[in-house]
């Protein structure tokens, strides 16, 4: 009964197209194949644009106060109203958008940076440098990720810069881990052998011949890790931790929310829409990478 | 036990007519994987349905037991007619109450077909106490005389295992232990060995004949493997692309086939001395696939002695032919078919 | 608060495996001999695996402290530090001490019991967390409970109709649902069902021993809050294995003996698709605790997470390594438990 062959669901990508296509136009072509993922991207797209063109159109300076609008509900004046200091809640979640990219995209270079050499080092040579390299990133993965980031913050001080050191720190074991599975996959291709051979260096043969191959999975986990440290920014700025005043991110104006919660209840809403339609939108993205890049690999009939 | 056996004139346990399965196909209809099925299994008989995979068996197997639902398949037409009982359109509920004292089946991998999760003899007594209303001690005990019938030694200490602690054939027989506990009318043995070494594979058969005398126990017993079918059974129904290709008493089928595919699946039984997987080496080609049967006989594409304008137009009926079989082949009376002689 | 960060691997990477049972050894009969030693010695083996988590976790605040720019007990004195406050941090903490000595000599202290002072407050490390982890546990527990229970409902209902519409809307809300961030929905909570509507208590907490209810209904809301990430996760996950394990071979086979449909699912389906639920719960539940800290503060909670927030804001070092070490040892904990369980769920793995 579990033999059945049922007839593949998708004769478009069936194996056997006259040449090779490189690896990343088949994966680019199948992620934009699933319609959530292109609305996911749209909307990260507009979000990015909205961040980078703020000062020309939010409707007023996010952090001039006005204490005889404080706490106003949402008019035509206001489209979503002031916060406790009379400022204008659209302008500053437009502002806020900026933080909170730019400081997500930073936490994901750090654990870029901390995580991906190291993947590739132990993928590479194996062996002790593999075993010890490994054990950390275990040990870092099992920590209570929040208790090490807050733990990071508290010795070098809050900070949105320190909050995400602390955040990209706790996020570097999964592209380690991802770096160097796949790095360990290639290693024994004959092309790689055969550059070796040839007495190209180390380091050399890493970055011409490996990197390419690590770059698709990590792309995925880039992206996944976007939407995460969107919402880790979040809460530590939430807490105080992250962004400090007068500049704001979409956590700190929910702290604003939180302690004006009687008076403003719809101060609750406009952040935390974005922070989650951010979050969803990368785990779209995300998911329709994952799915692209499986369809393309078995496309080529190079899937396991 | 004896005495069903004795009543030859009794109607049979098990009769399919027209029996029509459908799974459904990516474009949205229903595809037909079994066609207008017909056979009976009588008190006591062993009847051997084979065919090379894909045929249709186990399809046909699951719509006697009326699983076919959970598969995600249908039937589609036709009726299946157990111990005087119209069985298609039978309530789910009284499905459960047949299967088990009725009718029980094991299957093609008995290590699968077990959970890993409880003990085999939580899984032989779950099926008495269901059935039976026995309590959980009788039950137990029940469940040690079981392993013990199908001759698992220390059945007693071994009853309290995990299946991961049996092999293969012994999961087989607790396979069969669970089934046979409930006392059915009739067994289906879904290509019971084929999973398993050769030397386990002679001795689950021998298990198999054994129970059968001792409880006269019906059996449908499936297989692609004519060789097997030989030793134990009395009647044989061949099947090919979800039909009937011929079937009759197992001596005339083995000694003279009537169908051109029933001979060359007797021609694939390996020779003594010459074992080897050269299965179906005389039959070219393999099977077509549910939705893709070609027009005219479904075989003719395969078929050495296919007349081409007549074999590949009509499609054949079930005629009768020789003394008691009956075969779908328009050229059954003009063509001569080599058989075997079994020992 | 990294709630969603969590999130994020399980759809990223694998999903976490369980021990896979070493392949079937036909037909050994020798080996149902001690199942409960074997049992015992597997969790041995699992704890003295997790010892050295314990120890890492403070070393690395201990090394981060030292290898910080500057004269950690200047840095640590905060704002404006008089020079009394410094050198009693420098007392405090021993800092003119090499760090590995430091390190060790808290180790020793804390196989005592002996957590140390508080820099703000000369309270005891330990009676502070004592007192607070009474709310902390039983906010995170009932998150767990509650994520247990209906993603277990919400599992087994979308996969009686597998592909129909219930398990279509299950599916689509659970996979939104882990895209909101707990502390939000843990405001909307409030701002809703307390502020504007009063049906809970908006803040505080009040220990179980003032009563079921009072100490209920105070956790209702953020218990929810918190809850709703791990219940969508084991939503998500219990169904993905239901639908495994319901295609399995010995699902059909207890269908043809003629099983009742609950029987199938409860019994021979739900104990083998609790193995990867158990996993993912394990892993969560770091990510639960972490959450707690956010949701604590937003209903003024008395726990550990207003604690470590302030610890961190004072640069307190002593509570928030009492902190580390807490939480560090509940995860190791829990997935203790979380791998006994794979004995019970898992028959191979025992053996
Ligand atoms: N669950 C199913 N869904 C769709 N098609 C099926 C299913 N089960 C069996 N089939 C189809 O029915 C045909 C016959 O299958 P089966 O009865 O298992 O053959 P056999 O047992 O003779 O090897 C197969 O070719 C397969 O395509
Ligand atoms: S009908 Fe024709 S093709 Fe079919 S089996 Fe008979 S001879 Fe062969
Ligand atoms: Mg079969």
């Amino acid at each position: 009964m579990k033999n059945v062959t049922t007839p593949l669901d998708d004769p478009v990508d069936a194996p056997g197209e006259p040449y090779e296509e490189p690896a990343q136009a088949g994966i680019v072509r199948g992620i934009l194949r699933r319609k959530s993922t292109i609305v996911a991207g749209g909307f990260l797209a507009l979000l990015v644009l909205g961040a980078v063109l703020a000062p020309l159109i939010a409707p007023y300076d996010p952090n001039v106060q006005n204490v005889l609008q404080r706490l106003r509900p949402p008019s035509a004046d206001h489209l979503l109203g002031t916060d406790d200091y009379g400022r204008d809640v659209l302008s500053r979640l437009i502002y806020s958008a900026r933080v909170s990219l730019q400081a997500s995209a930073q936490a994901v270079a750090v654990a870029l940076v901390i995580g991906l050499p190291p993947g590739v080092a132990a993928g590479y040579r194996g062996g002790w440098l593999d075993t010890v390299l490994t054990r950390i990133m275990d040990t870092l993965m099992s920590a209570p990720s929040l208790v090490l980031a807050i733990t990071i913050v508290a010795v070098l001080g809050p900070g949105i810069t320190n909050a995400m050191l602390a955040i990209g720190v706790i996020m570097a074991p999964r592209f380690f881990r991802v770096a160097r599975a796949t790095t360990m996959d290639v290693r024994h291709e004959t092309y790689i052998e055969a550059s070796i051979a040839l007495g190209c260096g180390n380091l050399r043969t890493a970055v011409r011949h490996i990197l390419p191959n690590v770059m698709p999975p990590i792309v995925l986990v880039i992206s996944v890790s976007l939407g995460a440290a969107v919402a880790a920014e979040a809460s530590l700025s939430f807490l105080g931790l992250g962004v400090r005043a007068p500049a704001s991110s979409w956590g700190s104006m929910l702290s604003t929310a939180s302690s004006n919660m009687g008076l403003a209840p719809y101060l609750v809403w406009p952040p935390g829409v974005m922070i989650f339609l951010t979050v969803l939108a990368f785990t779209y993205l995300g998911d329709g990478v994952r799915k692209g890049m499986t369809r393309s690999r078995s496309a080529r009939g190079k899937g396991e | 036990m004896t005495e069903r056996q004795q009543e030859t004139e009794a109607p049979p346990l098990l009769e399919t007519r027209d029996l029509t399965v459908e799974f459904p196909n990516p474009a949205g209809g229903w595809t037909p994987v079994v066609q207008q099925v017909s056979f009976t299994v009588g008190q006591g008989e062993s009847v051997a349905l084979v065919g090379e995979s894909g045929s249709g068996k186990t399809v046909t197997s699951l719509a006697v037991m009326g699983l076919t639902g959970v598969m995600g398949g249908r039937v589609a037409g036709g009726s299946v007619h157990f111990d005087g009982r119209e069985l298609t359109a039978l309530p789910e509920r009284e499905w459960r109450g047949l299967r088990g004292p009725g009718m029980g089946m094991i299957f093609q991998q008995p290590i699968r077909s077990l959970n890993p999760a409880f003990t085999v003899g939580d899984q032989i007594a779950e099926s008495v106490r269901r059935h039976l209303g026995f309590n959980r001690k009788a039950a137990r005990a029940r469940a040690i005389e079981m392993l013990d019938l199908v001759q698992i030694p220390r059945a007693a200490e071994r009853v309290d295992d995990y299946p991961h602690a049996f092999s293969g054939g012994m999961c087989q027989r607790v396979m069969i232990a669970m089934v046979m506990a409930c006392n059915p009318r009739l067994l289906i043995a879904d290509e019971p060995t084929t999973a398993l070494d050769v030397t386990v594979q002679e001795r689950i058969l021998q298990l198999l004949r054994e129970l059968q005398e001792q409880t006269g126990v019906s059996l449908l017993f499936v297989s692609h493997d004519l060789a097997v079918v030989a030793e134990l059974c009395q009647k044989v129904i061949v099947m090919y692309a979800g039909e009937v290709a011929e079937q009759g008493t197992a001596a005339d089928i083995f000694l003279r086939p009537r169908h051109p595919y029933t001979s060359g699946l007797l021609a694939a039984i390996p020779k003594p001395g010459l074992r080897s997987d050269r299965r179906l080496e005389s039959i070219p080609g393999s099977i077509p696939a549910p939705g893709s049967w070609p027009a005219g006989c479904r075989f003719h594409d395969r078929c050495p002695h296919r007349e081409p304008g007549r074999c590949d137009s009509r499609h054949p009926d079930l005629t009768p032919a020789g003394p008691a079989n009956e075969a779908r082949c328009l050229r059954t009376s003009e063509i001569e078919l080599q058989g075997v002689t079994v020992a | 608060m990294a709630g969603p960060t969590v999130q994020a691997e399980a759809r990223a990477g694998p999903t976490p495996k369980p021990p896979e049972a070493s392949p079937n050894p036909p037909g050994n009969p020798l080996r149902n001999s001690s199942k409960g030693h074997s049992m015992l010695r597997h969790a041995g083996k699992r704890l003295l695996a997790a010892i050295p988590l314990l120890l890492v976790v403070p070393l690395l605040v201990f090394l981060l402290i030292d290898l910080a720019p500057g004269d950690p007990a200047v840095v640590l004195a905060g704002e404006d530090p008089t020079p009394d406050r410094i050198a009693a941090i420098r007392g405090e903490l021993g800092l003119s001490d090499p760090v590995v000595e430091r390190y060790l000599r808290w180790v020793g202290a804390v196989l005592h019991g002996d957590l140390g002072q508080s820099l703000m407050s000369d309270q005891s490390v330990t009676d502070m967390i004592v007192r607070r982890m009474g709310t902390t546990m039983s906010l995170v527990l009932f998150a767990m409970v509650m994520a247990v229970v209906l993603g277990t409902l919400m599992a087994i209902l979308a996969s009686l109709r597998p592909g129909g519409v219930v398990d279509r809307l299950v599916n689509w809300l659970a996979s939104v649902a882990i895209a909101i961030p707990a502390f939000w929905f843990g405001l909307v909570l409030a701002s809703l069902f307390a502020v504007t509507f009063q049906v809970f208590p908006a803040f505080g907490f009040v220990p179980l021993s003032e009563g079921l209810w009072p100490w209920m209904s105070h956790l209702v809301l953020p218990g929810i809050a918190l809850g709703l990430l791990p219940a969508a996760e084991v939503t998500l996950q219990l169904r993905s294995a239901l639908g495994q394990e319901l295609k399995s071979d010995y699902i059909l086979n207890a269908q043809a003996k003629g099983l009742s449909r609950s029987a199938v699912l409860f019994k021979h389906a739900l104990k083998n698709a609790c193995v990867p639920v158990v996993t993912v719960l394990g892993f969560r539940v770091a990510e639960v605790l972490a959450g707690s800290v956010t949701i604590e503060i937003i209903y003024n909670m008395p726990g550990l997470g207003s604690l470590a927030v302030d610890s961190v804001l004072s640069r307190d070092i002593p509570v928030l390594l009492g902190f580390v070490l807490f939480s560090t040892s509940v995860v190791v904990v829990v997935n203790l438990l979380v791998d006994i369980s794979y004995g019970y769920f898992n028959p191979k793995v025992r053996a």
